[in-house]
C-alpha cells in the first residue's frame, strides 16, 4: 500500500471519530421557482456534523440553486431550510447575523472584492464583525492565507492572482471567522488536475483539523469521490439518490450511471414532436 | 378580397396589442425601479441611524474616500466649465441688454442666474457623467461577479456598504462643488464684462456678493443636494439591476447617465418653481 493511501486511510479513520449524529443542515420538501420555471421539486437533504456532503448533478439539475437557497440568498416557494437548527427566513436580523458568522462560502468565481487587496478581502469579515485591533486582524488574516498556502500574497490585488489562487484566497476569506459550516460552489471547476487536487486536500484538511461540516456543489467526479462522505445526486430538481461513494458508484440507476460514465443524456429524437416544437407559437424551454 | 382585408386587420390589431403590452411592461418596470430607488434611499438612512446597533457601522473612511473621489477629483473640471459658462453668459447678456442700454445689469443677471440655476445644473451634469456612471459600473460589475452575494452571505448589508457612503459623500461634496462653481462662473463673467462695465475684477466680485441674498445661494445649494441624491440612487438602481455580464454593465453605465441627467433637469424645473414662489 502506498504512503498516500495510508494517509488517506488514517484521515478517514480520524474523521469517523469526529463525525457525529447531530444534524447541522436540514432541507425539508424544498420547492423553488425562477419565474414560472420550477427548479427544485421537493428536495430533502440532511448533513451531519463533521460531514462533507457533495451535491452532484448535470447542468440545470438545480444543485447551485439548492446552494443559494441554503445560504438564504433566495426565499423558497415552499419547504424549509435549517442551518444549525435555525431557519434563515424566520429569525431576527441579529440572529441572522450570528448565523452568518458560522457560515463560510467559497464561490465558483471566488467573488473576491476587486477593489481590495487579497489581505483586505480576507480581513473584511474580521473588520466588520469583531472588535479586534488592526494588528490582530492583520495577523489572523495572514494566518488564514498561510492555511491555504498563500502566505505573502496579502498585498496583491485579485486581478493579479491565477484561478487556483483566487479560489484559495476565497477559501481563506470563508474560514477567517472559523465557521461551523462551509459551502463550496464548484471548488475545482476550471482548474488543472494538480491544483484541483490541492483544493481537495485543503477541504479534507479543514474538515479534519477544524471539524467543519461542508456542502460541496460540484460536477467533477474525481474530486467528489475523493472528498465526499456522502453524495447527493440531483436530477431535474429532484433528489435522485443519496449515499456513500461506494453506494453511488454501484448504483444501477440509469441517470446516475449516465452521470458517472459521462454518457450523453439526449433522449431519442421524435421527428414529428421535434417539428411541432420548432413551429409552435410559444416556443419556450423544454 | 375580404379575407385579405380581414387578415390585414388582424395583423394590425396584433401589432397594436403588442405595442400596448410593451408600453405596459415598460411602465411597470419604471415604477418598480422608482420604488427600488426609494427603498434604497430609505434603507440608507435606516442603516445610518440603526447601523451601529446591528454591527453595520458606516465607516467614516469610506465616506471621506467618496468625498475625495466624487467631489474633490471633480473640482478641476467643474471649475473650468463653470468659468466658461460664466464667460458665455456675460457675452450673451451684454449683447442682449445693450439693446436696452442696460449693460450695468449684467452683473446682477450673472450673479443671480449662476447661483440659482447654472452652477447646480452644470455641476449636477458633470457629476452625473463622472460619478453616476462609476457607481452604476461598480455595483453592476459586483453583481455580475457575485461580490454582492458574497457581501450578503458574510452578513454585510449591501446598501449600507455600497450605497450609503457615496450618498453621504455627494450630499456633502455637491454643495461644496456648487460654491466653487459659483465663484468661478462669476469670475468668468467678470473677466469678459469688466471692460464694458468699466470696473476692476475685484470690484466686480465684491459687487456680485453685495447683490446676492442668502436665498439665491441657498437655492443652488438645496438643488445640488437633491441632484447628488438623484445621481447616487439612479446609479445604484441601474447597477443593482444589471444582467448579462460585461455588456449589461456597459448598458447600465449609459442608462445611469442618461436617466440621471433627465431627472436632474426635471428636478431642477420643479425645484425652481417651488423655490421662487
Amino acid at each position: 500500500m502506498s504512503s498516500a493511501n495510508k494517509n488517506d486511510d488514517s484521515s478517514q479513520m480520524n474523521h469517523k471519530k469526529t463525525m457525529s449524529n447531530e444534524t447541522v443542515i436540514k432541507v425539508k420538501d424544498l420547492v423553488t421557482h425562477y419565474g414560472q420555471r420550477k427548479i427544485l421539486d421537493g428536495v430533502n437533504f440532511e448533513v451531519k456534523k463533521g460531514e462533507i456532503r457533495v451535491v452532484m448533478g448535470g447542468s440545470g439539475s438545480g444543485k447551485s440553486t439548492l446552494l443559494w437557497h441554503m445560504l438564504g440568498l433566495y426565499e423558497p416557494t415552499q419547504g424549509q431550510i435549517e442551518l444549525l437548527g435555525k431557519d434563515m427566513h424566520t429569525i431576527s436580523f441579529n440572529e441572522q447575523l450570528k448565523l452568518k458568522q458560522d457560515i463560510g462560502v467559497s464561490f465558483q468565481s471566488g467573488a473576491l472584492f476587486s477593489s481590495m487587496t487579497v489581505g483586505d478581502n480576507v480581513a473584511l469579515p474580521l473588520r466588520e464583525f469583531t472588535d479586534l485591533d488592526e494588528n490582530t486582524i492583520r495577523i489572523i488574516s495572514r494566518m488564514k492565507l498561510e492555511v491555504v498556502n498563500l502566505g505573502g500574497f496579502h498585498k496583491l490585488m485579485p486581478s493579479q492572482l491565477s484561478g487556483g489562487m483566487i479560489k484559495r484566497a476565497a477559501l481563506a476569506r470563508a474560514i477567517v471567522l472559523d465557521p461551523k459550516l462551509l459551502f463550496f460552489d464548484e471548488p475545482s471547476a476550471g482548474l488543472d488536475p494538480v491544483v484541483a487536487s490541492e483544493i481537495d486536500d485543503l477541504i479534507l484538511s479543514l474538515r479534519d483539523t477544524m471539524g467543519m461540516s461542508m456542502v460541496v456543489v460540484t460536477h467533477e467526479l474525481d474530486s467528489a469521490f475523493k472528498i465526499a462522505d456522502r453524495i447527493t445526486v440531483l436530477d431535474k430538481g429532484k433528489n435522485l439518490i443519496t449515499g456513500s461513494v461506494e453506494e453511488i458508484q454501484k448504483s444501477d440507476n440509469k441517470r446516475v450511471m449516465d452521470l458517472l460514465q459521462r454518457r450523453s443524456r439526449h433522449d431519442k429524437l421524435n421527428p414529428s414532436e421535434y417539428l411541432r416544437r420548432l413551429t409552435q407559437e410559444n416556443y419556450t424551454l423544454t | 378580397m375580404s379575407w385579405l382585408v380581414w387578415t390585414r386587420c388582424l395583423t394590425l390589431t396584433k401589432g397594436l396589442i403588442d405595442k400596448i403590452e410593451s408600453i405596459g411592461l415598460w411602465t411597470y418596470q419604471s415604477i418598480e425601479r422608482i420604488g427600488f430607488a426609494m427603498r434604497l434611499f430609505w434603507d440608507s438612512f435606516y442603516w445610518l441611524i440603526v447601523g451601529r446597533r446591528y454591527k453595520q457601522k458606516v465607516r467614516l473612511r469610506q465616506v471621506v474616500e467618496q468625498i475625495r473621489v466624487n467631489g474633490f477629483d471633480a473640482l478641476p473640471i467643474v471649475m473650468a466649465l463653470s468659468f466658461v459658462v460664466g464667460m458665455m453668459l456675460s457675452i450673451q447678456l451684454l449683447y442682449a441688454l445693450s439693446d436696452f442700454g442696460a449693460e450695468s445689469q449684467v452683473l446682477l443677471a450673472i450673479a443671480k442666474s449662476v447661483t440659482r440655476e447654472f452652477s447646480p445644473l452644470i455641476t449636477g451634469i458633470i457629476v452625473a457623467g463622472r460619478s453616476g456612471a462609476a457607481i452604476a459600473a461598480r455595483i453592476g460589475s459586483q453583481v455580475v461577479s457575485q461580490e454582492i452575494d458574497a457581501l450578503k452571505v458574510i452578513g454585510v448589508v449591501p446598501v449600507r456598504y455600497l450605497v450609503l457612503p457615496p450618498l453621504l459623500g455627494l450630499i456633502i461634496s455637491m454643495p461644496l462643488l456648487v460654491i466653487a462653481a459659483d465663484a468661478m462662473a462669476i469670475f468668468g463673467g467678470a473677466i469678459f464684462s469688466v471692460a464694458d462695465l468699466n470696473m476692476s475684477i475685484s470690484a466686480y466680485m465684491v459687487e456680485s456678493l453685495n447683490v446676492l441674498v442668502i436665498g439665491d445661494l441657498m437655492q443652488g445649494l438645496v438643488k445640488s443636494v437633491v441632484f447628488g441624491v438623484i445621481i447616487v440612487l439612479v446609479g445604484a438602481t441601474t447597477g443593482f439591476h444589471v444582467t448579462g455580464g460585461a455588456e449589461g454593465v456597459g448598458k447600465a453605465t449609459t442608462t445611469a447617465v442618461v436617466i440621471s441627467i433627465s431627472f436632474i433637469v426635471l428636478a431642477d424645473m420643479i425645484a425652481s418653481y417651488f423655490l421662487t414662489q
